[in-house]
C-alpha cells in the first residue's frame, strides 16, 4: 500500500472520528483558534485600515509595521509567548501569535480598498453636502467592502495553515496527527493530518471567494460587464 | 449675489492659483469663468462651496461670508456639477438624485419622488431611474448630475467643466438644455470652462482669467468681441483670426458675412439689432 491509499485509510477509520482526540474535535479547534484571531485582528486592524484610507495619513506607518509583522515567524512567536505568558496562558499566546499574522493583510485589504475608489466619487460626495462620517459610511465603506473582504480571504488562508503550529504547545487542532506521526513515524497520519488542514484551507477560500463577489456593489458589477440583479420596487 | 473680495489662494506646495481677486456675480445670471487649464478656475468655483478655503480675503453669499457658515449645510444649499458627472457609482440614477434631499432627511418616498421629477425636466426618460451610472452613457451621466445638482432646489448651481468629457454633438445638446433650463429655472450659475465658444454661448458675464485667477476682462459676450482688452484677450477669443474675424462679402443677393478661411457665416440685414 502507498502512502496516500494509507492515507486515506486512517482518514476513513471510525476510530480517528471518536474519543477525545476525535478528528471532527481538532477540526473544530482548528477553525475555533482562526475565527477567534481573525475576529480580534478585525476588531483591530479595519478601523485602523479604514482610518487610514479615509484620511490619507499613516499609510508608510502601516506598510512599514505590516512588512515587519509579516516577517515574523509564527512558530518562533509561539514559543516566545509561551515562555513570556507562562504555560497556564498558551492559547492566549497563540491567538496573539494568530492575530499578528491576521493583521497584516486585513489591514491592507481596509486601506487599499479605501484607496481604490476613484478621487473624484469621494469628492463629489463631499462636494454635494456629505459629512465625514457619511463619506465614510455611504461612499467610502461600501465601494471598498470588496477589497477588505479579499483581505480578509488571505488572512483566514494563512491563519488556518498556521493554527497547525498549535499542535506543538499541546492545544490540540488539527496539526496533532501531524505532530504525533511525525515523533511516531507513521507518515500516514502525518499526510492525513495535512489533507485535511489543505482541504478545510480550500473549503474556507471558495466560500470567501464567493462573499467576495458578493461584497461588489451592484452598480460597480454593472460597470464590470454583469447585469445587476433587478431590484424590486418597496 | 456672490462676491469675491481680494481672495488669495496658496497651497501648501506654494503654488499661487488665486492671487488677489475680486468680482461681483449677480444673482439670476449666468457668469462664466474661462482659461486655459491650471489659471485658477476651478479654485475660484470651489472656494464658493468652501471645497477649497482661501489663504486670505472673503467669498460672500448675498452679504454673508461663506466661512462663518458650516461647510456641509453650505454645500447642500448650493448645487454642484461636475466633470464626469461625479456620479456615485453603487447608486441608482433615482438614488444620484436624490442624495442631497436624503441627506437632508426627506423621506425615501418623498425623495424618489423629486429625483422622478427633476428626471423629466433634465430630459431623462423615468425608465433609467433604477439604472446604475455605468449603464447610461457619458450624456446621459452628465443630466444626472445637472439633476443632482437641482435637486435641494438651490439658489446657486456651480458647474465645473460639465460638459468637458462628452463628445461635440452631445456637448452641443446639453448646452442648448442648459439654455432652455436657465431660462426656466432662473438660477445664479457659476460656469468653469476653458472653451470660449461654451462661454460666450452660456454666460451673461464672462470672465477671461490667466494664470493665478488674473482678470484679463470681465464683461458681458458683446463687450468683449467688440472691445478686446488687449492682443491676448482677441487673440483668445478669436477676434483676429477664426471664426469671429468675420468680414463683408458682397454677392448678387446682398451682402454675407464671411470667416477667415473663406467659409460663409451668415448673411447681413438690415436694420437688425
Amino acid at each position: 500500500m502507498n502512502l496516500l491509499s494509507e492515507a486515506f485509510a486512517w482518514l476513513t477509520d471510525p476510530e480517528q472520528w471518536t474519543g477525545p482526540n476525535a478528528l471532527q474535535h481538532l477540526l473544530f479547534q482548528q477553525l475555533y483558534f482562526t475565527a477567534i484571531a481573525v475576529g480580534i485582528a478585525a476588531v483591530i486592524a479595519v478601523p485602523l485600515g479604514w482610518a487610514i484610507g479615509h484620511t490619507g495619513k499613516g499609510r508608510e506607518v502601516a506598510v512599514a509595521f505590516a512588512g515587519a509583522a509579516r516577517a515574523v515567524p509564527s512558530f518562533g512567536l509561539l514559543v516566545l509567548l509561551v515562555l513570556l505568558f507562562g504555560v497556564l496562558h498558551k492559547p492566549e499566546a497563540a491567538v496573539v501569535t494568530f492575530v499578528i499574522l491576521a493583521i497584516p493583510p486585513l489591514l491592507a485589504g481596509a486601506y487599499s480598498g479605501f484607496e481604490a475608489i476613484d478621487r473624484r466619487t469621494v469628492d463629489a460626495a463631499r462636494a454635494v453636502g456629505m459629512t465625514e462620517a457619511q463619506v465614510l459610511w455611504r461612499v467610502e465603506v461600501p465601494l471598498g467592502l470588496p477589497l477588505l473582504v479579499g483581505g480578509l480571504r488571505s488572512a483566514v488562508l494563512q491563519v488556518v495553515a498556521t493554527v497547525t503550529i498549535a499542535a506543538y504547545v499541546n492545544l490540540g487542532g488539527l496539526g496533532l496527527p501531524i505532530i504525533t506521526g511525525l515523533s511516531l513515524r507513521r507518515y500516514e497520519v502525518v499526510l492525513g493530518g495535512a489533507v485535511l488542514v489543505a482541504v478545510l484551507a480550500l473549503v474556507l477560500d471558495a466560500l470567501l471567494a464567493l462573499a467576495q463577489r458578493a461584497a461588489v456593489p451592484h452598480g460597480v458589477l454593472a460597470a464590470q460587464g454583469h447585469a445587476p440583479r433587478r431590484r424590486t420596487e418597496s | 449675489m456672490i462676491e469675491f473680495r481680494n481672495v488669495t489662494k496658496r497651497f501648501p506646495d506654494g503654488t499661487v492659483a488665486v492671487d488677489s481677486f475680486d468680482l461681483v456675480i449677480p444673482s439670476h445670471k449666468t457668469t462664466v469663468f474661462v482659461g486655459s487649464s491650471g489659471c485658477g478656475k476651478t479654485t475660484l468655483l470651489r472656494m464658493i462651496n468652501r471645497m477649497v478655503e482661501p489663504t486670505s480675503g472673503t467669498v460672500e453669499i448675498d452679504g454673508e461670508d461663506v466661512a462663518a457658515k458650516q461647510a456641509v449645510h453650505l454645500r447642500r444649499s448650493i448645487g454642484y456639477v461636475m466633470q464626469n458627472s461625479g456620479l456615485m457609482p453603487h447608486f441608482t440614477v433615482a438614488e444620484n438624485i436624490a442624495t442631497v434631499p436624503r441627506l437632508t432627511g426627506e423621506t425615501r418616498r418623498a425623495a424618489k419622488a423629486r429625483a422622478l421629477e427633476l428626471m423629466a425636466t433634465v430630459g431623462l426618460d423615468a425608465s433609467m431611474a433604477d439604472r446604475y451610472p455605468s449603464q447610461l452613457s457619458g450624456g446621459q451621466q452628465q443630466r444626472v448630475g445637472v439633476a443632482r445638482g437641482l435637486a435641494a432646489d438651490p439658489n446657486i448651481l456651480l458647474m465645473d467643466e460639465p460638459f468637458g468629457a462628452v463628445d461635440p454633438i452631445v456637448r452641443a445638446e446639453l448646452q442648448t438644455e442648459l439654455i432652455r433650463l436657465q431660462r426656466e429655472l432662473d438660477k445664479t450659475v457659476v460656469f468653469v470652462t476653458h472653451d470660449i465658444d461654451e462661454a460666450f454661448l452660456l454666460g451673461d458675464q464672462v470672465a477671461i482669467l490667466a494664470k493665478g485667477a488674473e482678470r484679463l476682462q470681465v464683461g458681458s459676450p458683446s463687450e468683449i468681441t467688440e472691445d478686446p482688452a488687449d492682443e491676448f484677450v482677441a487673440a483668445f477669443i478669436g477676434a483676429e483670426r477664426g471664426k469671429r474675424a468675420l468680414r463683408v462679402k458682397q454677392t448678387p443677393h446682398g451682402p454675407v458675412l464671411v470667416d477667415a478661411e473663406g467659409r460663409t457665416q451668415g448673411v447681413l440685414v438690415e436694420g437688425g439689432a
